[in-house]
């Protein structure tokens, strides 16, 4: 069985009084590409900024196994959180260059002769001939890519994807899926991928968790969830009945 | 606290020096210092018309940077330190902008200088106090040269202060 990495427990997530968010139990495990699906509006991205330590639940508690103990938003260190990465939905990237971007996690890191790694990232993501330019002049494809090799050059433990590929065309949201499918084959890097899209979760999740309206519905293994799926929202999701 | 300082930045000059003046007047809170008519008084005046620029520009800056970029930064392993900073780069040239307005501001000032000064040749007198002396006693070349030299000198220190700006930056 493989080792846990997250173990979110009787979560509650509210903003301005409102419930967003509500998991009983949720696992993560080390080197599982856990897609989490669901309408907009359904707390994806909340439970990705859970378990990104970037905001502690107003119940219930998410904790992060370093490798070595238990941490939560409130007690992991600078280091802890350094093992996670996530990639936002609208990446906001600094208005320097190319090159420059990719570099800052490793530079705030303290890594100063990093040049050999940005390079090598910035060659996977199809991006070397930008590495000099400044950042105003990508697409939004072209900028998605940057914010993929910021979080990949970091090497992380665990990478955290909002929506990587929502607006972008066929060509690059090809290159980013093959990007992901790369670095969790050959790092084995733990990848929770939050999506709207069935297919893409199809094509690259090892086990899918469905979000509704703030509830996890169903978690499964890939093949179990798109073939036999056990709530009656899940198959209604599936095959695009759902109602919002 | 905000309100204080938006006032602030539409602070009329000669008010400043007036109640600068009243600190320092003989019968004022701080007389007992002498600072009255002196280098330090013009200090503190010229600081209280200088800082709510600055910080009125400097705040309109900051906040103009997306506040996306904050957790995505400490995503990427910042510390909350860190970020900061990287928040303040961001907004470099608001902030640039803001260290010539408060300069700009006070090098071409007269009122208040004048008032709390006194005007003192060889003790109080700036080129601004001066330009408008000559210019009273009717030495417009002397007035005009004195303005092109207050000119000259503005475009020399704000040249040094872009060219600071993009020299010596901590840039993670």
């Amino acid at each position: 069985m493989s080792e846990t990495v997250y173990e979110v427990r009787d979560v509650q997530q509210t903003y301005g009084g409102r419930t967003v968010l509500r998991i009983p139990h949720l696992e993560v495990r080390q080197g599982e590409v856990l897609s989490v699906l669901g309408p907009s509006g359904a707390g994806k991205s909340t439970l990705l900024r859970l378990l990104a330590l970037l905001e502690a639940p107003a119940r219930g508690q998410v904790r992060f196994h370093t490798g070595a103990r238990w941490v939560t938003h409130d007690t992991a260190a600078v280091d802890d959180r350094r093992q996670i990465t996530m990639v936002f939905q609208r990446p906001v990237l600094l208005s320097r260059s190319v090159q420059a971007n990719v570099r800052y996690g490793l530079r705030v890191r303290g890594e100063r002769d990093a040049h050999a790694r940005v390079e090598a990232v910035l060659r996977r993501v199809s991006l070397d001939r930008l590495a000099q330019a400044h950042v105003r002049t990508l697409s939004g494809g072209e900028a998605q890519r940057v914010a993929l090799a910021r979080a990949l050059v970091l090497e992380p433990r665990v990478l955290l994807l909002d929506e990587p590929t929502a607006n972008l065309d066929p060509a690059n949201v090809g290159l980013i899926e093959t990007l992901i499918r790369e670095q969790h084959a050959q790092s084995g890097t733990t990848i929770v991928l939050v999506t709207h899209s069935i297919f893409q979760a199809r094509r690259l999740a090892t086990r899918v968790a469905l979000l509704i309206d703030g509830e996890l519905v169903e978690v499964a293994p890939a093949p179990r969830f798109f073939d036999a799926p056990q709530d009656a929202r899940t198959e209604a999701f599936l095959s695009g009945e759902f109602v919002f | 606290m905000l309100a204080l300082i938006y006032t602030g930045m539409g602070l009329p000059p000669v008010v400043a020096g007036l109640f600068v003046y009243v600190l320092f007047s003989r019968a004022g809170p701080f007389g007992s210092l002498g600072w009255l008519f002196s280098m330090r008084a013009m200090i503190v005046a010229q600081t209280m018309l200088a800082t709510p620029l600055i910080a009125g520009i400097t705040m309109g800056s900051i906040t103009s940077v997306d506040p996306d970029l904050r957790p995505q930064m400490h995503a990427l392993g910042a510390t909350p330190w860190q970020a900061v900073s990287t928040i303040a780069l961001e907004a470099r040239f608001g902030i640039l902008l803001s260290v010539i307005a408060g300069f700009g501001a006070i090098i071409s000032e007269v009122g208040a200088v004048m008032l709390v000064g006194g005007n003192i040749e060889g003790r109080t007198r700036v080129l601004t106090t001066a330009i408008v002396l000559e210019t009273r006693r009717g030495h417009f070349a002397l007035a005009l040269a004195l303005g092109v030299i207050l000119l000259g000198l503005s475009f020399v220190t704000n040249s040094i202060i872009m060219l600071g700006q993009g020299r010596g930056r901590w840039r993670p």
